[in-house]
Formats: C-alpha cells, structure tokens, sequence
C-alpha cells in the first residue's frame, strides 16, 4: 500500500534533549515520558521504521497529544512533535479506516445543514425552558460529572442558528471602503450567535461591506484532528471556491480554530497543480478579525467599560496564527477597562477539541491550572476569541463558582461601540 | 524487545506504586529506553513512586529477585547514565515526587523530593527573596534528584559553584531498601565522613536519592549581561582570561563559536550577528546596581583591547532573557545540522582554553567532521559538539576516534574527561584513563561497600 506518511526529517533530528517535556500540558499533568511531545516523536519514529508496531495503544498516544503545539514552537531542532502526532493519525486511517469518520466528519459536520438539524434538541432544551427546570430542581447536580461539566460547557444558545438570520450581505455603516468575506464558523454560528453578530457590527461600524455566503462547509480542523486529511482537502476546494465568487479583499473570521485551519489551506493543496495558486491567493486573504482590525483604521469606540480583564490566548489563535498582540491592543483601545496579562496565558486550557470529552480528566487537569492563573488575576472578565475555548473556559469557572465573565474581545469592543443600538 | 518480566514481580511493584505508577506495555517502555543521548537500552518495567517508603519497598523488591534498578528524572542526562545499559531491568522515575516539602527562610534552607524540576524550586525560592543558583541549560527540564545524581554544573557555577556546593543533606534508598538520611541545616558539620559529596555525582549507583535539603543564597538583585564578539575564537578565549585576571567575578561567561551563533539565530531569529567567529556572554550580578553596572562595562573594555569587535549590553529584561534563551538553546539547536550530535564536557584549567580551542579545530579538520564548540569558558569547562550521522558507519568510526582525541587532549592539560554531564556509558571507556588504576580501585571498593548485589544502575561508570 502506497502510505502518506511523514517524511523522515519530521523526527530524525530529534536528539530528545527533553526541552518540550516542559511545555507539554499534558507531560505536566501526568510526569510521564509516553505522554510528552519527546515521547510520541520516539514512538512515531520506532512505529514508522518498524521497531514497534502500529498498536492501537501506540496511535493512542497520537491522540492524547491537545495539539497546543506549544512543542513546536519551542524546538530549536525545529521538529514539530505535535504536527507529527496529527500525522500519525492520518497514518492509522489509512490502515485501519474507521467507516463512522466518514459519515461523521465527512456527511454530518462538514454541512451547516445537518449540524443545525442535529443539534436542533439542544435549542429545544433552552427555548422550552428545560434547562431552567434543569437548574431550579438542581437535578444538573445529581448527573455524572463528566456530563454536568458537558451541561455546563453549552453557551446560552440563540433560538435560531446565526446562518439562518444573517443577510449575504451586511452593508457598511456610512463609506464602504472595505469589501469583506466573513467566514462564519458552526460552532459561532450554532453556539456563539452573539458575538459573531457583533462582529459583523464592529466590522460595518469601521467601513466593511461584508459578504457572508451560507453555502460553506466546515474549515475541515475536526477532519484533521481525526486523520481525514482527505476530507480537509475536499472542503479546503470547496471553501475556496465559494469565496473565489465572492470577490472580496479580504476573508475574515472570528473563530481562531476555524482561521488556523484557512491559513493551512495553502500548504494543504500545495502540491495539487490545479489548486496551489488558488490556495495561495486564498490565504493571502484570511484574517483573524483582531488581526483585520489593527490593520485598518477604526473609530474610537466611546462608551466606558469599566472592570478589570484578563485575556487567554487559544492555542489556534497564539501559535497556530501568531496572533496575540492584536487582540490585547483591541482592548486598550477601550476607556476604563483595566486589562491584567493572565500569567501563562498562552498555556492550554485544556479544550483542545474532542479531547475534552475522550480525555476527560487529563482536560480536567490542565483546566485547573488555568484557573487557578485566572483566579489570581482577580479579573471579572475573561476575552479569548476561540468557541472551544471558552466553552471550557465557562464549564471551569462555573464549576468553581468563581464570577467571571467569558467573552469574545470583540464582543467587548462592539459594547463600547454601543452595542446592537449604537450606529 | 527485551525480557519479559514475571507477572509476580510486576503484581508486587503494582501493590507498592498502584496501577497509575508502574508502566509496562511495549509503548511505555520505549520512551523510558532513551535519554538526552542517542543511546537506548528497553527496561523491563518502570516505576514512578511518590514516596520514600513505597521507594524503599521497591528496591527490597528488586534486591530479592536480583533485578537492575536504574534512577531516572526527567531523562535529560548527556552520559547515558539513566538507562538500561542491556535490555532489562527496573527503571525508577521520580517525576511524580515533585513536591517542595519546606522553604525555612530563617535558615535559608529549601526541602524537596527529587522529582521538583531545578525551575520549578528556582522560582518558588525566589517568590521569598532567595536564589538557587545551579542552573543547568536543562534547568526546566531536569530534577533536582537528577542535578545531584550528576552534580549538575551550568553557566553560574563561574561565581557559584556547583549543585554539590549547596547539597546540605540528602535522605536516600540503600541497596537493600534502608533508609539513610545524611547532613541536615547545620553549615558546618563534620562528624564522619562527608556523605552528601559522596552521593553527590555518584550517578544512582550508590543508593536512590529520594528526598534533597539545599542552602539558598540571597538573590542577587542586579544582574548585567553583554554580549561581546570577536573576528577570533582564538581572542575570545584569551579575553576570558584577561577578564578574570582584572579580578572581575562575573556569575557567567559564556563562548560559542561561530557554528554554534549561526544555529540558534537559525532556530530563533534573535537578530544575532552570524558572521562573527565566537562570542561570549558576560554577565554580572550583585546587590549593588552600581557595582554590577561597572564589572559589566570593566569587563567590556577587556574584551575590546583583547580584538572584540563589538561589545553590546543588553538594555533591559527581555534582551538578556533573550540571550540566555539563545545559550540555553545551542545544544539542541545544532541538531538543525545533522541528525546527531555528540556533545562532551571536558573541563580544563582556564589559562588551558586558547591551546584546547585550538587542539580540537584540528582535530576537526583531521577527521574533517565539524566541531561546534560552546561551554562556560569562565570556568574552563567546554562542550565541544561532534555532528555526524550515526546510519554511516564511517562517521562513527570517526566519532570514536574523534573523542579519543579529545579526551586526551583534555587530559594533556590537565583538565578532566566531564565537568558536569558524568560519566554514564559514554565516557566509561576513558574512565581509568583519567583517574588512575588507584582511585578507580578504591572508587570500586565504595561501589562494593554500598551495593554488593551489584543492582544500583549496573554496567555505568565502571567496566563491568
């Protein structure tokens, strides 16, 4: 069988000096050397070269892996462990194919569709008042803590999904001077309705027409995690072509897993003949929207916001983009805001996508340390641009009853504009 | 893979440790077959206590079957010394004693299990006004256990001295499962002999160090560093003796050759000169601003009249962290040149550093494999790198010609085979070379005297 895998110089210069066992939430919570970055790059080399076989216990070390990539950023060898690990997973696929990815990742997620229509109870439970009886007769106590923690994870979810009510098209308030495609991300538009809304405000407020189109399909990062790179190429070419008819300067989003994932198409398709300038030009647009906005002018928001913030970088956002000096300065352009640097911001929160559910306790783990930083700032607001994020982030403080406030930056920005009321 | 351990012995360490703390499938025990070095030997079960106690009942476990004990920290160690040396055996890994037990700021005195990461120690004693000086390049992915099992050096040591310089008392295993608790927070002791030194560097084959009480010092509250460059490695390594002989004490002086600069501005973009043949990096620190200030600017002119072409001072926090970033980052940064690397730490007496320096560019060229050469030049102790790739045999051929040489050009002049990394498997071959056939005869006869069974970490330092 013709395997992808990855190449020999993604682990050969490894000289397990151990400098990523330091910066692996996950060797941290469990002092282990199978469960850090130096550990899966030896077990990936001794699986591919033959040494071990491709066990499921193996390729489950790939999967223990939160991909924060705080290890690649650090490795003066320049080896990329958690990149490796992902890689590792595609290998597996190919292998041992599990048929429910494609139905799951390849049917259901990748259509905004279906994932309305699947997750339509979940309204239900809300608009119908359930979960408030939920709350009132504190049955949510008496549920198993993993799912107590999965109740508490779910945001207050907007009655109808945020793809249904968005126009195409979002006028600028006053001068166009931007033309903009808005990437709207599931879990955003499905969770977070809100503050993608008021991303589009903010965006008009500062001179964007912006273009949503409603037939795209996910940014492929769930596909990814699971080994279906296969399936990310197919909707990276679809993602593509959709914006291709929009003509549009610049692709923004407000989701920092969902723009991790566009910046990554150009190297995705960078092989294919027909698609590698396309790729190209597409990521030369992508923007995280903290990352749009420093690069244009904008109006001086006017209202005060008066508490103090802290922020938490998502690994997405951080390290997968480069992105964190941007959302810090959205904020200070906000009067009365006290802004406090989080200590170990750009430490995982533990998130990581599914992880949360198939690594429970270990997401639990590195969830604590993050509170406990998050406690001591004393803030009562915490901004972090990424949904995974703060559904984690939510379930966490709420667990520890500590009362802070979960946002996106730019959901604090569009209140100091004046919210849905202020033009 | 190697032997397979019997179920009943397992059962036993998992009665001891609990399920969560001993590891044995195929996956666990290949990560726990490797160090810091490219050498591998697959144990056949690993350990990961959380006491002394369940320690000690660990080793009786393993005196009565006879098995191999190896300790192992975070696995970081350049010598090979905590790994298997054959298939086998039970590796001990105390990363999950990583508990501080006590900070006694009117003795100055920090309490800790062998598993607290020497960063992890530094930065909770520094939150009360002290300073734990040993700084390894590894210090944020090393154990104060291993530190001590190495004595580990750094880049301090210059002012500082090394980690046994603050070993105050040491609780540890025997190899027969008692219990030995040496020293304690007097500063001076000498009733008996002088059992802290002992362990000390004794590489886990002596006893498990478990438990460590260290001396804390003042933290330093000013510190200046400068980064000076030089068209000459020959007249960087002279201005090191020129800066010490003016009776300047910096905590640190660091050289690196021009390979070594050229792969950390690789690796980090830290907008460093690459077109320099060696640097060095002073720094000085102190209590007095402008004290420090002055050695610091002292040291300076030293290196100028000595050929430096620039003398840069970093002008706030995050410019010297910056630096020490990119010296901690040049070991593993050469790997960027090829796929292994062979990093040793001969130690010579400073005035030494021009003739060694120049010795090992021969040697270089003779078997025409690059050297990088970096270290702690304020205290004599080099590292130079071999790069190669262990696939072709040819190569390491030369390797092992290539360290023969080095090792005996440290010793023509006096110096010593390891400053701070130990002697482990790798340097066991030049072992008596070194010492002598007297001390490596009364060195086996301590051996002996602790571990008659021969189980504690077997097959290093000493030919078996």
């Amino acid at each position: 069988m013709n395997l992808v895998k990855p190449k020999e110089s993604s682990y050969l210069n490894c000289i397990r000096c151990g400098l990523c066992l330091a910066a692996c939430p996950t060797y941290r919570e469990h002092l282990k050397e199978t469960a850090s970055p130096r550990g899966r790059v030896a077990l990936a080399r001794k699986g591919l070269e033959g040494q071990l076989k491709l066990s499921p216990n193996l390729i489950e070390q790939m999967y223990s892996c939160f991909d924060c990539m705080a290890c690649n950023d650090l490795c003066p060898v320049g080896i990329h462990p958690a990149d490796l690990a992902l890689s590792m997973r595609q290998v597996q696929e190919q292998i041992r194919p599990a048929k429910w990815k494609d139905w799951l990742f390849g049917k259901l997620i990748s259509h905004a569709g279906r994932m309305e229509m699947a997750t339509w109870p979940l309204r239900l439970y809300q608009t119908l008042g359930i979960r408030r009886l939920v709350y009132m007769l504190g049955l949510n106590r008496i549920l198993p803590n993993r799912i107590r923690d999965l109740e508490a994870m779910l945001p207050h979810l907007p009655q109808r999904p945020l793809r249904r009510i968005l126009p195409e098209v979002t006028k600028a308030y006053g001068e166009e001077r931007y033309r903009v495609g808005f990437f709207l991300g599931c879990a955003q538009s499905l969770l977070f309705a809100d503050q993608s809304a008021a991303t589009l405000r903010v965006l008009a407020r500062n001179g964007c027409t912006v273009i949503t189109p409603k037939d795209i399909e996910c940014c492929g990062m769930p596909a990814r995690g699971y080994g279906r790179m296969d399936l990310v190429e197919k909707q990276a070419r679809h993602n593509i072509a959709v914006f291709e008819r929009c003509n549009v300067d610049k692709i923004v989003t407000d989701c920092a897993t969902c723009g991790s994932t566009l910046k990554e198409y150009e190297s995705l398709l960078a092989g294919d003949p027909e698609w590698a300038l396309r790729a190209k030009e597409f990521r030369s647009k992508v923007r995280d929207i903290s990352e749009f906005l420093s690069e244009i002018p904008m109006r001086k928001p006017t209202k005060r916001i008066e508490a103090r913030v802290t922020y938490h970088d998502p690994c997405h956002l951080r390290r997968g983009q480069q992105v964190w000096k941007e959302p810090r300065e959205l904020l200070s352009l906000i009067d009365g805001l006290e802004f406090v640097e989080l200590p170990e911001a750009d430490w995982c929160c533990g998130s990581a996508g599914s992880q949360l559910i198939t690594h429970y306790e270990t997401s639990w783990k590195v969830l604590n340390r993050k509170l406990d930083n998050i406690a001591g700032t004393e803030a009562r607001i915490l901004a972090s641009g990424c949904p995974g994020c703060q559904m984690q982030l939510n379930a966490g403080l709420q667990r520890r009853k500590l009362p802070v406030r979960v946002v996106h930056p730019v959901t604090l920005l569009d209140e100091a504009y004046g919210g849905a009321d202020g033009k | 893979m190697g032997v397979r351990m019997e179920n009943r012995i397992i059962d036993h360490l998992i009665r001891i440790a609990g399920k969560e703390g001993v590891l044995c499938t195929p996956e666990d025990l290949a990560v726990y077959s490797y160090d810091g070095t490219f050498a591998e030997g697959v144990p056949e079960v690993v350990v990961l206590p959380q006491t002394t106690e369940q320690t000690s009942e660990i080793v009786k476990t393993a005196a009565e079957a006879r098995i191999p004990l190896i300790a192992r920290g975070m696995g970081s160690g350049l010598a090979a010394g905590s790994i298997p040396i054959r298939a086998g055996g039970i590796v001990v890994s105390f990363t999950r004693m990583n508990r501080i037990l006590e900070i006694d700021t009117g003795n100055s005195t920090v309490r800790a299990q062998a598993g607290v990461v020497t960063a992890d120690l530094q930065a909770e004693v520094e939150k009360l006004g002290f300073f734990y000086p040993p700084d390894p390049s590894s210090i944020r992915h090393s154990t104060i256990g291993g530190n001590i099992a190495c004595n580990a050096g750094g880049a301090r040591c210059l002012k500082y001295g090394v980690t046994g310089n603050y070993v105050l008392g040491l609780t540890v295993v025997l190899a027969d499962g008692r219990i030995l608790k040496t020293g304690g927070k007097p500063i001076k002791d000498v009733t008996g002999y002088n059992l802290n030194a002992l362990f000390t560097a004794s590489e886990g084959t002596l006893g498990l160090i478990t438990e460590a009480l260290l001396r804390l010092v003042a933290r330093p509250r000013f510190a200046k560093t400068a980064l000076a460059e030089f068209d000459s490695l020959d007249s960087a390594s002279r201005a090191v003796n020129a800066i010490i002989a003016a009776g300047i004490v910096p905590a640190s002086l660091e050289l690196m050759d021009q390979t070594a600069i050229a792969c950390i501005e690789e690796a980090m973009h830290l907008g460093l000169t690459t077109d320099v043949a060696a640097s060095l990096i002073i720094e000085t620190d102190g209590s007095d601003e402008q004290t420090v200030l002055r050695e610091a600017e002292a040291a300076g002119s030293i290196c100028r009249e000595n050929g430096a072409r620039s003398v840069k001072v970093a002008q706030n926090e995050a410019e010297r962290a910056g630096l020490w970033k990119a010296r901690r980052s040049i070991s593993p940064s050469l790997a960027r040149k090829a796929p292994n690397k062979l990093g040793e730490d001969i130690t010579v007496p400073r005035s030494a550093i021009p003739e060694v320096v120049q010795r090992l560019r021969e040697i270089s060229a003779k078997y025409n494999l690059p050297i990088v050469i970096f270290g702690h030049a304020g205290d004599g102790n080099l590292h130079p790198n071999i790069l190669f790739d262990k696939r072709k045999i040819e190569e390491w051929e030369k390797v092992e010609q290539m360290v023969r040489e080095i090792f005996a050009v440290a010793l023509a002049n006096g110096g010593t085979l390891s400053g701070e990394h130990g002697v482990g498997v790798l340097k066991r071959p030049y072992f008596e070379q070194a010492l002598g056939p007297v001390s490596v005869e009364v060195q086996r006869r301590i051996k002996q005297a602790f571990d008659p069974l021969n189980i504690l970490n077997p097959g290093k330092m000493f030919k078996e």
